[in-house]
């Protein structure tokens, strides 16, 4: 089972919850930091025997011998990645999607598939749980590839959480896609009940079973109880804001050390988890 | 004219709240919200919604099934899963990169504009308001937000207005690259946590990238003060100029209730912090001896 | 000689346009007579990305020795230099104006590119 966990908003508590869901749980737990232009995992559970292998994505090398400057790869690039000015082709390896479509098209056998790094793909180990998480390198534009690599590192496990990037659009689509349960974070905020909105739109438009925390739940009003209760949302589980647990959050520790009495109540989020996709599945 | 973008490399470190504050306090300027992906700054800005309109992005397959002889070259060629059997278009997944239309032995497919999402020129009482809403799943985030800046700069010929604000996405990819590279200063608002701190790195190095200067401030930096301390170290030791600090402050949730900036309805330590902060903001602008002296 | 020039109109008299890539479209220039003509730009101003790359290319083949504008980006800048064509920025005024001060030998010829890439 694939659990991601995310919200349209940021900073609502996303890692948070995908951390200490993942050590309630224990062994045999797969954790994915998807959040590859911020991943933040790791500072709060400190990987061991961590693995680093660059990840990259397709791109077109030219051999300018066997180039005869038809034009045809630039006329079908939609990206300017590749272009034909004058004679000369030009390669702008940052702007290529990788579709793939100019080595098909080349009449004379010229282009071949290159690559180019995106970024890292990290594992690791935290205790029984295992962590792999994807980093995006600084100035790259393109995230969804790298996310795509770090969910497939976790193909076969048995339990996998994934922690999403922030947001509703490419990089948290990328993230979600194919999961079996999406754990929406927010906060009772109106900022958080906008986002959350949002995100329960992303949800819908993927299809697949979701449910509700809200975090630091007595800090604002009962907008998002009463949304949910009008969607007929459930709300899995509210954790209430604590000056204590924004200090040890701080410092990069966990929410159950600060309060050990929720240890039970994520431990218990899994298998309501489990039933809500059961239901689904049925 | 100045252009500043406020960033925060980790999201819901009050970003918004600082920039819709900025905003309030300037005279004459020109609002951005950049945060196309969950834009906030418009429930916490009172605004008139003056015009709105359609963003095309890219490009999406249309097929004739008509003419479709179902060979199923498409969506062997597809590298993005984009095309199921049928051949049925899954709209999420299309990259637009037009390989299906141009391969098609039929011409049964062609590519047509991708509505994305729409965008509003509002205006506020002390000047335009730019904002936009990215479509649920849509793409090309970066291309609204260079879109919303130049509708920026139109509105600044117009209304002859002495900054643009931008307020920023979370992150560091495609929509923050859109909306920093060449603004004349980048504001990162972190917060004293291992997170922030980690994120900040990483937004610091992007506006180094794109040879950005960046003031920092910390928000609710008494939640801890010691790392509020290293990350002012930090700071200094990257050459960021640090422009003061913001206190942990429940009025600011308050305010976000009544959907006003925090210092047009709170004089309370946050709302005071955020006036000197912008104070010390036009400071750095204005320093003939800073990273302007050149464009003076 | 024939240069371009990025003008905010279809007018000798408008006011130069500083972007490169998106500029509302460009002017070539003859400097001996001063006759221009209009290549318009239109289709790379709401291009998803390679706005710069594209506007290069349509540059290089008007056939100009060099090209009068405000900012140019990093590729745009390879596919102009490539060809052979001089960017010229510093230039104040109408797109007429810009062409005067590039023949009375006011301005510049840059050596690399002076705005980031727009990465889209």
């Amino acid at each position: 089972m694939i659990i991601t966990v995310a919200s349209g908003k940021g900073g609502t508590g996303k890692t948070t919850v995908a951390t200490n869901l993942a050590v309630a749980v224990g062994k045999g737990t797969t954790l994915l930091d998807c959040d590859v232009e911020e991943p933040n995992v790791h500072l709060f559970l400190e990987p061991k025997n961590l693995r680093k292998t660059p990840i990259t994505t397709m791109i077109p090398v030219v051999d300018q011998d066997a180039c005869i400057q038809c034009g045809a790869c630039s006329e079908l690039c939609h990206f300017s990645a590749i272009t034909l000015v004058a004679d000369e082709l030009y390669l702008f390896p940052n702007m290529c999607h990788s579709c793939g479509g100019c080595v098909m098209v080349c009449p004379a056998g010229a282009l071949t598939e290159g690559s180019r790094e995106l970024g890292e793909l990290e594992i690791g180990q935290w205790n029984d749980i295992e962590l792999i998480s994807g980093r995006l390198r600084v100035g790259e534009a393109m995230s969804p590839p790298l996310i795509e690599r770090v969910k497939e590192a976790a193909e076969g496990r048995e339990l996998v959480i994934v922690d999403a990037p922030p947001g509703t659009s490419c990089p948290v689509i990328a993230a979600m896609n194919g999961t079996h349960y999406v754990l929406l974070v927010t906060e009772p905020t109106p900022f958080g009940l906008n986002d959350l909105k949002l995100a329960v739109e992303a949800v819908r438009v993927l299809g697949m079973p979701f449910g509700i925390v809200i975090n630091r739940a007595d800090a604002g009003d009962d907008r998002v109880v009463r949304y949910a209760e009008e969607e007929g949302i459930e709300i899995l589980m509210s954790i209430p804001y604590s000056r204590k647990v924004a200090e040890y959050y701080a410092r990069g520790r966990l929410l159950v050390e600060a309060m050990p009495e929720m240890a039970e109540a994520f431990g218990g989020l899994v298998e309501k988890i489990r039933a809500a996709v059961e239901r689904g599945t049925r | 004219m100045k252009e500043i973008t406020v960033l925060s490399g980790k999201g819901g470190t009050g970003k918004t709240t600082v920039t819709a504050s900025f905003a309030a306090l300037i005279s004459n300027r020109v609002l951005v919200d950049a945060d196309v992906d969950a834009a906030n700054l418009y429930m916490i800005t009172p605004h008139t919604v003056n015009s709105e309109h359609p963003f095309e992005g890219g490009s999406l397959p249309k097929i004739d099934i008509q003419a479709c002889t179902h060979c199923g070259d498409c969506i062997t060629r597809c590298r993005f899963n984009a095309l199921e059997k049928g051949p049925r278009l899954n709209r999420i997944a299309c990259e637009g990169c037009g390989v299906c239309a141009h391969f098609c032995p039929e011409g049964a497919i062609t590519m047509e504009p991708r509505v994305c999402g729409t965008w509003f020129n509002s205006s506020t009482e002390n000047g335009p308001l730019v904002h936009a809403r990215l479509g649920i799943a849509e793409e090309n985030s970066g291309l609204l937000v260079s879109l919303l800046r130049r509708e920026a700069r139109k509105q600044v010929e117009a209304t002859g207005a002495d900054y643009i604000l931008v307020d920023g996405p979370p992150g560091i990819g495609c929509p923050v690259i859109a909306s920093t590279t060449g603004c004349d200063a980048v504001v990162v608002v972190t917060e004293p946590t291992v997170s922030g701190f980690h994120d900040l790195e990483r937004v610091a190095e992007l506006a180094a990238f794109l040879k950005v200067p960046v003031m920092l401030t910390i928000n609710r930096w008494d939640i801890h003060p010691m790392m509020a301390e290293r990350i002012r170290a930090f700071a200094k030791e990257k050459g960021m100029h640090h422009v003061g600090d913001i206190p942990v402050d429940e009025g600011v949730t308050a305010a976000m209730v009544k959907g006003q900036p925090l210092v047009t309805c709170s004089d309370g330590p946050a709302a005071t912090a955020i006036r000197g902060v912008w104070q010390q903001v036009v400071n750095f602008l204005d320093d003939k001896h800073g990273p302007f002296k050149m464009a003076l | 000689m024939k240069i371009a020039v990025t003008a905010t109109a279809a007018d000798f008299d408008a006011p130069m346009d500083l972007r490169f890539g998106r500029a509302a479209c460009f002017l070539v220039v003859d400097t001996e007579t001063m006759s221009w003509s209009v290549v318009e730009n239109t289709q790379n101003l709401n291009a998803a990305q390679g706005a710069g790359i594209q506007a290069g290319k349509t540059i290089v083949e008007t056939g100009c020795t060099a090209i009068i504008t405000g900012n140019c980006g990093p590729k745009a800048f390879r596919i102009l230099t490539g060809a052979g064509i001089k960017i010229v920025t510093g230039a104040k005024g109408s797109a007429r104006q810009a062409v005067e001060q590039y023949k009375a030998g006011e301005l510049q010829e840059s050596s690399e590119a002076n705005v980031e890439g727009h990465w889209i």
